[in-house]
């Protein structure tokens, strides 16, 4: 049993917590969202390619750092702390890990190199109107047409979809779930404003026709898409907890210097209680969190049972953080001069994605051990 | 990062198992299938079992007659008695003062000691709390007055759990009025048998008679007897805390309490006759219990491989007391709520089975789980003051 991060895992969370100390804080994600553009900066995410945090979970042998998704994790915890609007989460542990997963290696190398250079973005659309988490529950299609495949259908809430080069994009066909690669150009996309000021597409897929070459075909694409979100969820709590972890900290710094009847508001006892609960939680969070990005690399049900347990506190103990730090501040809380309240939306979002706590408890709950 | 035991710990597992299997008297297997509360003398048995095997004190050092466990086997050895449900040993004697007798104490309090709190053959009981000095300790008024080679001691403890088959109990007593009123406590050892000293049991909301009131009157203790220097009792006290915390994490305790509350759900019928653990509703709050525990065994586990670095626990485990005793709770309250109307049975061998006649009992006496060993408002006030660096008034 060991809790410990190597040293270079270490010196890569420093490394993170200091761009976004220095280069990347809340008050530019603001101003990027604000602006008209993409919401974030490509030479960013090149400088990111280059650094090779884009690389980092991937294995050597398809052009990866060999890291494991832990060292995803440390990447996107630290990311989540100052709101870095890189499409980390979607382009590298959803559309990447998607492409890994289901992809050969002329795919790995045609789609998953450049992205991990900082060239490209991949986004994974499974997403559809009106559907929640199950992603079986698809109503685009494929079908053959020759040596070809046409894909007819909508995708909406595609994560960064609006900024993709390629999609993953899943359809159904007569022979069950497929997974191909489409060229974000060869669709329409709207781009739309999340609530967390975070953009994405709905896509329009009209007849899109793309080869053989394009289909993931290394996996069932089911158990791919399985395996993705779980990845993306486990991913949503790593981000999370840096989220949990900066609201903690601001909240507590601001009950110190805050003054009213005279006195330090961090003096007052029921205060004081609601930051303890607020601590915990953060530190309920870090375990289960350590345990999701652990076993999200593995097979069965104590992955499955893992990362939604992950989940659940997110869900839970996140939003009693992000809840609790509103209510701390006061009125300043829910302006949006006030980074609270950018941080509060953000968790809301990273519940949401790939599950959200009645979808994940009811996946726990149905593969529960009777006794 | 590494989540797993190594093979050598999961052998030790199997040994553990194997032995407690072997071991375990069949009367005291039955009443832990029955989640039953277990009497002190039922306790003592065990005790006595765990001491022949050498494994009563797996926290002590060698030298005072501990199996020199790492912390991950004392871990596991602890983890391994609670899911098999046996009685939980008394911890006033073992985990409580021993390990201040072997920090604080003489060359002689140690031989006089140790050896028969290792053995069980002298029982101990706590006496820390009065009647006016519960939260706020050191406001405690037993006083101890100085007669030469001895002191002789005047007031009332509470709480003090299980006094009744105790032959000893250390006690916080004032043996000064001067100054801040944390520096007028010492740490004193009492026999039971002083002339003086008398117990009164009282029934908790459990029907058990572990409360008791003990007063002293005029009770003359040697000063052979004090631990610790005098009117220094209370950094023992402060020493004992840590100890204190990191016991009731109760992650064994509530996975237990999660399998019982498994039993019932397929035992008791909901909608349309189908038993509960086939209905959404109760599945999910049984999966959400399930889920938050592993939360919490995940957060044990970290504090376990601090130890296992060699880091004493810190304020940090504040943290696994607080949500322990919750979820002890919520398991017991989710075990009420699936026995449904069953859950009025008192004592009530006709109405219930066996394996569910505890369960109100322990609900009622579950209560105290948050209150003992530093109610959670205490362990919240630390956590404030020590982690997060809270002002003070």
């Amino acid at each position: 049993m060991n809790f410990d991060l190597t040293d270079d895992q270490k010196m890569l969370a420093k490394t993170v917590a200091d761009f976004g100390k220095k280069e990347s804080t809340v008050e530019r994600f603001r101003k990027l969202r604000d602006a008209d553009g993409l919401g974030f900066e490509k030479a960013t995410w090149k400088k990111m390619g280059e650094l090779g945090w884009l690389a980092i979970p991937f294995p050597e042998e398809v052009g990866g750092l060999g890291g494991s998704f832990v060292d995803a994790g440390i990447v996107l915890e630290q990311l989540g702390k100052t709101l870095v609007p890189e499409p980390y989460l979607s382009s590298v542990v959803l559309g990447g890990h998607a492409l890994w997963l289901g992809g050969s290696s002329t795919q790995h190398e045609k789609f998953l190199a450049p992205m991990m250079e900082g060239d490209t973005i991949l986004a994974l659309a499974f997403a559809e109107r009106n559907v929640r988490f199950d992603p079986r529950c698809c109503a685009t299609t494929a079908r053959r047409e020759g040596d070809a495949w046409v894909i007819s259908g909508e995708k909406a809430f595609v994560l960064d979809g609006h900024a993709a080069d390629h999609l993953v994009v899943a359809a159904m066909s007569d022979q069950g779930m497929q997974l191909f690669v489409v060229d974000a150009a060869a669709c329409e996309r709207k781009t739309v404003r999340l609530m967390d000021g975070h953009r994405a597409a709905h896509v329009k897929l009209v007849d899109v026709k793309v080869g053989e070459d394009r289909r993931l075909a290394a996996r069932p694409a089911v158990e791919v898409l399985e395996r993705v979100l779980d990845y993306g969820a486990a991913g949503t709590v790593a981000e999370g907890l840096g989220v949990a972890f900066a609201m903690l900290w601001t909240t507590v710094e601001y009950l110190k210097t805050r003054v009213q009847f005279d006195v330090k508001i961090g003096t007052f006892q029921a205060l004081q209680h609601r930051t303890v609960d607020m601590f915990v939680e953060v530190e309920l969070l870090k375990s289960i969190h350590t345990e999701s990005v652990v076993r999200a690399s593995e097979e069965g049900t104590e992955r499955t049972r893992a990362v939604s347990a992950a989940k659940l506190q997110l869900a839970q103990g996140g939003q009693l953080v992000s809840r609790q730090a509103i209510q701390l501040h006061g009125g300043v809380g829910v302006t949006d001069e006030h980074d609270i309240g950018l941080w509060f939306k953000r968790m809301h979002t990273l519940v949401t994605i790939c599950g959200d706590e009645s979808a994940h408890v009811a996946r726990y709950a149905a593969t529960m051990d009777a006794s | 990062m590494d989540l797993s035991f190594s093979p050598e710990e999961e052998a030790f597992r199997q040994e553990v198992r194997a032995w407690i299997a072997q071991n375990m008297p069949p009367h005291l297997k039955a009443k832990a299938e029955q989640a039953a509360h277990f009497e002190m003398p039922e306790v003592m048995e065990w005790h006595k079992l765990l001491y022949a095997k050498g494994w009563v004190a797996p926290h002590w050092p060698k030298e005072f007659g501990g199996p020199g466990f790492s912390a991950t086997q004392r871990f596991i050895l602890g983890e391994e008695m609670e899911l098999a449900g046996t009685p939980p040993l008394s911890p006033f004697g073992l985990v409580m003062v021993a390990p201040l007798i072997m920090r604080f104490g003489s060359d002689a309090q140690r031989q006089r000691f140790l050896p028969k709190i290792l053995s069980g053959e002298e029982v101990w009981c706590q006496g820390y709390s009065e009647p006016n000095a519960g939260s706020d300790l050191a406001s405690l008024r037993t006083m101890a007055v100085d007669a030469g080679d001895h002191f002789v001691v005047t007031g009332q403890k509470t709480w003090t759990t299980y006094a009744q088959y105790a032959d000893w109990i250390f006690c916080l007593v004032r043996t000064s009025t001067e100054g801040k009123k944390q520096q007028g406590i010492s740490f004193l050892l009492i026999d039971m048998k002083t002339p003086g000293v008398e117990v009164k049991p009282m029934q908790t909301l459990g029907d058990t008679p572990a409360f008791c009131d003990t007063f002293f009157d005029n009770a003359k203790v040697p000063k052979e007897n004090l631990l610790g220097p005098l009117n220094g009792g209370w950094n023992l006290a402060k020493a004992l805390l840590g100890h204190e915390r990191t016991l009731v994490a109760a992650v064994g305790q509530t996975r237990r309490n999660l399998r019982l509350a498994k039993r019932l759900a397929a035992h008791h019928l909901g909608a349309n006759g189908k038993p509960l653990l086939e209905d959404p509703h109760f599945r999910s709050k049984l999966a959400r219990l399930e889920m938050r525990l592993r939360a919490h065994q995940m957060t044990n586990y970290r504090a376990l491989a601090e130890q296992q670095k060699g880091h004493h626990p810190g304020p940090e485990s504040s943290i696994l007391k607080l949500v322990g005793s919750m979820l002890v709770q919520e398991a017991d309250e989710l075990c009420m709520e699936l026995m449904g109307q069953s859950s009025l049975a008192w004592h009530d061998d006709e109405a219930v089975e066996p394996f569910e006649r505890w369960v109100p009992p322990t609900f009622c006496y579950d209560r105290a789980t948050t209150i003992y060993a530093g109610s959670n408002e205490i362990q919240k006030n630390i956590i404030a003051k020590l982690i997060l660096g809270m002002p003070g008034a």
